[in-house]
């Protein structure tokens, strides 16, 4: 498999650990035959030395050991470097695909692809040696025994393949009920999601006997399953235990009686019950190889076929931007669409250099799009976005993210310092950053937090609230002196008090044009010019005062006067 | 043990007890007591299965094929045969025993998790704030099932085990004792070193746990973060950044499974050096021990039958370890004591029909926190006032509403409802008379009407009908696909935020409370079903006192009365008129408002 080409050293070394392993196995019950044979029974006068004995016992569990330890260490090293390259490749090939890749799946989807399909996909990387050695320690077995007397050879015939089979049942009965398993522990789990998430409400209604109830239900249905798992269990285990046991009763019975005719001596027949003994559990672990080989598979199919996403392809740099100054943005007859849907049909808009305008829109009319597209997120299917004159597709990527910064609505902040989260390259200067937090007025509730800049924010560290997560989202966006700037209600949640003073130090401090998706009164009234982005198109444009003859636009401004304030 | 680190995670890093927890747990749970015996069974007919061979192997060579007589056919025939008849009977025996404890096992594990569930939904709102609620859900899920895989596989092994090396001892005795002990002195000597090793190894599996955690949330920021690191330019960091987390994860788990590998070896190598020394004592002292060449034979197959369950027992340590930590939380959120406690059928009282005054007198309340959330809060609100509380996020405003729906008590003061003391009022009273109607909407996974109809206990369809019609929303609820029919999904997930308070709105209609208290949503909602909110509000408030947490002045504007929270306490309550001649903050903080949001000066509805 492609573990195996990947790190062949690691599973030679491993084969060779599970091999020597198989040898030691075979040696220690051959070993212990011969000190039946050559010391105990024999009389004190023609006895080998016991110490001799002794030695050699210590010397092949040695061997044994030193197998045993390189098997698990050789075969968890192939299988932890497998994990990772392929969570590796799989982490760069979510930075590569196209945007449109995010769309179509689901985020919890996509981590489960890095956490527990990887781990699944490999699960049989770690019995694999051990039932290559087990497959080799069954042949072993049967020559020695063969050789020992071919009587006592054939019970193994019999009972080896007996006792795969059964494994093999069992495996195939219990796949099902297994899975169901499963399915019903995430049926309780979500219910206690749920009920938990709504307690307030639960309580208010009195609904906590309903609620019981329903948990019990689920958890009761997990443990019919369960019992139908134990029960396949409850029959198989004691037979797999039982089948070995049997095969030595039947040995000792046959070897007795060879024995008493003098075809074998005793020594076999210790060596022949030793193996037997040391059987039973390696074939077990061969039936859990086989029972998780089709989960593996299917988890590897997933995994592929992320792998197989094409990556988003990259433009062809022809054209640079003017070396300096506010941008002029042109578009014309822009559609792009989700699927069947079009939400931009033919939108048309010139925002020229340094001018500030306010997008206006209902919920879902295309202003996030229309801002997307502008960055380059979205691939548009018709029209043209000049930005001074230059074909959007035609700019170098890395220079359009210099010259436009795109400041989303919902702050997306790492778990890092804020310092981080400003400048994540750490390329510009302290005083630079220190201006972005400043401009977006955001370095005194900076300086109070616990470490200053280097405060780490989110997961494990401060919670910043809306507001706060919003301006240093803006700082990140400002600290790269950009060209263009398109705000996405990027200052929402802040006091409008604080968005007014944020807005004007833009002004004031950067030479730049913007685009500013808005709800507040006090911002759009901040515009140079008003466009009401309607059915996919600006309808309007305008100041804000021509803008409010029209009807819609009207109605639209007096729902947002309800806003909330805190 | 406080019963905050009981509920938080704090246990980590306590050393547990595990005969502690065992006696606690078995006391807890009758089902566990009278299933003892069982388990005792269980142990006791794997381990018989398991000595039957060796023992064998030792009869027949001594008596039937090395005894002064020869090869004995009949001696080794019955031998055989009655062997084979044990390892049948054993077979079914433990083949029912088994069942039995499964079946146990997974009953006590439903009992347990049941009552955990309900306990925590008695807990007051104290223990249910957001921060907890994951811990909350870990204790009926995770922890449970850290228990059940432990049930499956670790238990099996640990009721099998401990019989099977304590039989093999005896029977080794019985051989002798001379060799037995040295055996066991060998041994024993495994014990410190196989608690060293698991001790590493708890220590390395909590960094792997820490390590994974933090590539699942850098992968995670990868992700939901696309659009920053796409518009931003930052793949390249971010790809170093993930590299980094992968592979510290790989180093992580790479130095934990190094305890895994090295333990086997070690057991294997401790008990060849206990073979090797029996074998050279046996030989050499055998005659002065009493041991034949024999039972020498079979005293040697018996030294190797003591690595498997040794080494069964050691591969088992980790489940068991984090089995008995997750049982030890769950017994914790047991002993978490209810702090709400309802009044006795008895004593408790009904609230009168009609609105309600609302009276808080000296309240207290912290978040199981030495910081007071309320300090000191007092005031007085008649029946039928409309009151709208106003402040800051944190201010306290919303654990007040809280309050006086009994979500949590007091941890000092009292409030009067209707002018009894809220604790003294029967629940069934309580629920129907006081109706909170929380922010987010919650619904349950049902339809529109079924969600209506959980206002009231006996609700209808047609009063469920009758409270949309009431609050005008027939015209939304025509404009869904199945009418109120719909199904709203988990939590209401498939309606908007707006929608689903619209359903929580109707919802209290159905129950007709003498006291409504209502948390307004703060996000934003698009313009018709605002309206509609607007409408639905004012015709429900008719009639009852209403307290509206607000998010938005216009609704304070609108108040008889408007209660200002500044860091728990009300620092200003007044009308709205009132309040901004005072000329405080809250006529600053409306001031600002009207001078941002405003077309024209404050328009008053």
């Amino acid at each position: 498999m492609r573990s195996v080409r990947a790190h062949p050293l690691q599973h030679l070394l491993a084969m060779i650990g599970a091999l020597g392993f198989v040898g030691a196995t075979v040696a220690i019950a051959w070993v212990l035959g011969w000190i039946t044979d050559n010391v105990i029974l024999k009389p004190p006068a023609e006895r080998e030395s016991s110490m001799l004995a002794a030695v050699w016992v210590i010397v092949i569990s040695l061997v044994s050991g030193v197998s045993v330890l390189a098997r698990r260490w050789f075969l968890s090293m192939a299988e932890l470097r497998t994990q990772r390259d392929w969570r590796r490749a799989l982490l760069h090939r979510y930075l590569d695909v196209p945007m449109d890749f995010y769309r179509r799946r689901d985020p919890g989807e996509l981590l489960a692809h890095v956490d527990s399909d990887v781990n699944t996909a490999t699960m049989v990387l770690k019995p694999l040696a051990f039932a290559v050695s087990v497959v080799v320690l069954v042949i072993v077995t049967m020559v020695a025994l063969f050789v020992a007397h071919p009587l006592l050879a054939l019970i193994a015939a019999v009972v080896f393949p007996a006792l795969a089979l059964i494994s093999r049942i069992y495996t195939r009965k219990v796949e099902r009920p297994s899975a169901e398993v499963q399915r019903r522990v995430g049926e309780v789990s979500e219910v206690a999601h749920e009920s938990f998430d709504g307690a307030v409400v639960v309580k208010t209604l009195g609904r906590e006997g309903v609620e019981v109830q329903r948990m019990r239900d689920a958890s009761q249905r997990l443990l019919v399953e369960r019992i139908r798992v134990g029960r396949m269990r409850a029959s198989f285990e004691p037979a797999i235990d039982a089948l070995p046991t049997v095969g030595a009763i039947l040995l000792l019975l046959v070897g007795a009686w060879l024995v008493g005719r003098g075809q074998a001596t005793p020594g076999d027949l210790v060596l022949a019950a030793t193996l037997f003994s040391l059987l039973a559990v390696p074939l077990f672990i061969v039936g859990f190889f086989l029972e998780e080989l089709p989960r593996s598979v299917v988890s590897l199919d997933r995994v592929d076929r992320v792998l197989d996403e094409p990556i988003a392809a990259t433009p062809i740099a022809s054209q640079r931007l003017p070396a300096s100054g506010p941008l002029d943005l042109e578009i014309k007859d822009l559609v792009v669409g989700y699927g069947a849907r079009r939400v931009l049909d033919g939108l048309s808009l010139r925002v020229r250099a340094g001018e500030r305008v306010a997008l206006v829109g209902a919920t879902g009319s295309g202003k996030s799009t229309l801002l997307e597209t502008v960055m380059g997120l979205n691939v548009a299917s018709h029209g043209s976005i000049r930005l001074s004159g230059v074909e959007l597709h035609k700019v170098n990527p890395a220079e359009l993210q210099q010259a436009v910064a795109l400041v989303f609505q919902e702050a997306f902040l790492f778990a890092d310092s804020v310092a981080t989260n400003v400048d994540l390259h750490s390329a510009s200067e302290p005083q630079t950053a220190a201006a972005a937090l400043n401009t977006a007025v955001a370095s005194e509730f900076v300086a109070q937090l616990p470490d200053g800049e280097l405060t780490v924010v989110g997961e494990r560290g401060v919670t910043l609230s809306g507001g706060q997560r919003q301006r240093v989202a803006l700082a990140r966006a400002l600290v790269r002196a950009p060209r263009l700037l398109l705000l996405d209600d990027a200052t929402s949640a802040v006091d409008p008090v604080v968005e007014a003073k944020i807005l004007s130090g833009i002004r004031a401090a950067f030479d730049t044009t913007m685009l500013m998706v808005a709800h507040r009164i006090s911002v759009i009234e901040l515009a140079d010019r008003v466009a009401y982005l309607a059915g996919g198109r600006i309808v309007a444009t305008g100041s804000h005062t021509e803008l409010l003859k029209r009807d819609d636009y009207r109605s639209l401004i007096t729902a947002y006067e309800q806003a909330a304030v805190s | 043990m406080s019963i905050e680190s009981t509920i938080a995670e704090g246990r980590a890093n306590d050393r547990i007890k595990a005969l502690q927890v065992l006696r606690r747990g078995i006391a807890m749970s009758q089902q566990l007591r009278r299933g003892l015996p069982v388990i005792a069974a269980v142990g006791l007919f794997a381990a018989v299965g398991r000595l039957i061979v060796p023992v064998l192997v030792q009869l027949v060579l001594d008596h039937g094929v090395l005894g002064d007589d020869g090869y004995r056919p009949g001696v080794v025939w019955t031998l055989s045969l009655l062997a084979l008849a044990l390892v049948l009977i054993v077979a079914t025996a433990s083949r029912l025993a088994l069942i039995r404890l499964l079946t146990l096992a997974e009953s006590v594990m439903l009992d347990l998790r049941v009552r955990a569930f309900e306990h925590i939904h008695r807990l007051s709102l104290a223990d249910h704030s957001e921060s907890r609620r994951g811990v909350l859900v870990a204790r009926v899920t995770s922890d449970i099932e850290a228990m059940a895989v432990f049930m499956q596989w670790g238990a099996m092994s640990w009721t099998i085990n401990p019989v099977l090396i304590v039989g093999t001892l005896t029977v080794m005795l019985f051989y002798s004792w001379q060799l037995t002990l040295l055996v066991l002195i060998l041994h024993v000597l495994l014990v410190p070193f196989l608690r060293w090793i698991q001790q590493r190894q708890i220590a390395a599996h909590s960094l792997v746990r820490d390590r994974v955690a933090e590539t699942l949330g850098h992968a995670s920021e990868a992700v939901s973060g696309v659009a920053v690191i796409r518009a931003y330019g930052y793949a390249a960091t971010v790809r170093k950044r993930l590299d980094r987390a992968v592979d510290n994860q790989y180093r992580s788990q790479l130095s934990a499974f190094k305890w895994w590998a090295v333990m086997l070896p070690v057991v294997d190598l401790v008990s060849a050096v206990a073979l090797a020394a029996s074998v050279v004592v046996g030989v050499t002292w055998g005659e002065e021990f009493g041991i034949g060449a024999g039972s020498l034979v079979a005293f040697v197959f018996l030294v190797r039958l003591l690595i498997r369950p040794i080494s069964e027992l050691g591969e088992v340590f980790d489940t068991t370890q984090s089995a008995l930590a997750a049982w030890w939380k769950v017994l914790g959120v047991l002993d978490t004591p209810i702090e709400v406690v309802e009044p006795s059928t008895e004593t408790a009282v009904e609230l009168p029909p009609g609105p309600l005054s609302i009276e808080a007198r000296a309240v207290d309340f912290a978040y199981r926190a030495p910081t007071l959330v309320l300090r000191g809060v007092d005031v007085s609100i008649p029946s039928g006032a409309k009151v709208a509380v106003v402040g800051e996020t944190g201010s306290g405003k919303t654990t007040f509403a809280r309050l006086l729906a009994r979500l949590a008590d007091p941890t000092a003061g009292e409030i009067l409802i209707g002018g009894l003391n809220l604790r003294g009022v029967a629940p069934q009273s309580r629920r129907r008379s006081i109706r909170l109607v929380p922010q987010d909407g919650f619904l349950f996974a049902a339809t529109i009407e079924d969600n209506i109809r959980f206002g009231r206990p006996g609700a209808t369809a047609a009063d469920a009908q009758a409270a949309i019609d009431e609050l005008g929303l027939r015209d939304w609820l025509e404009n869904l696909p199945a009418g109120i029919n719909t199904a709203v999904g988990q939590r209401g997930g498939r309606l908007s935020v707006g929608e689903r308070q619209l359903v929580a709105l109707a919802r209290a209609q159905v129950a007709d409370p003498g006291l409504l208290i209502l948390d307004e949503a703060t996000s934003a909602v698009d313009p018709e079903t605002e309206e509609a909110l607007a409408a639905a509000v004012a015709r429900l408030a008719q009639g009852r006192t209403v307290l509206s947490v607000a998010h938005r002045l216009s609704t304070a504007e609108r108040a008889d009365l408007v209660l200002v929270f500044d860091d728990g306490q009300i620092t200003e309550q007044g009308t709205h008129q009132q309040l901004l001649s005072a000329g405080g903050g809250y006529a600053e903080l409306h001031h600002r408002w009207v001078s941002n949001t405003r077309l024209t000066g404050p328009v008053v509805r």
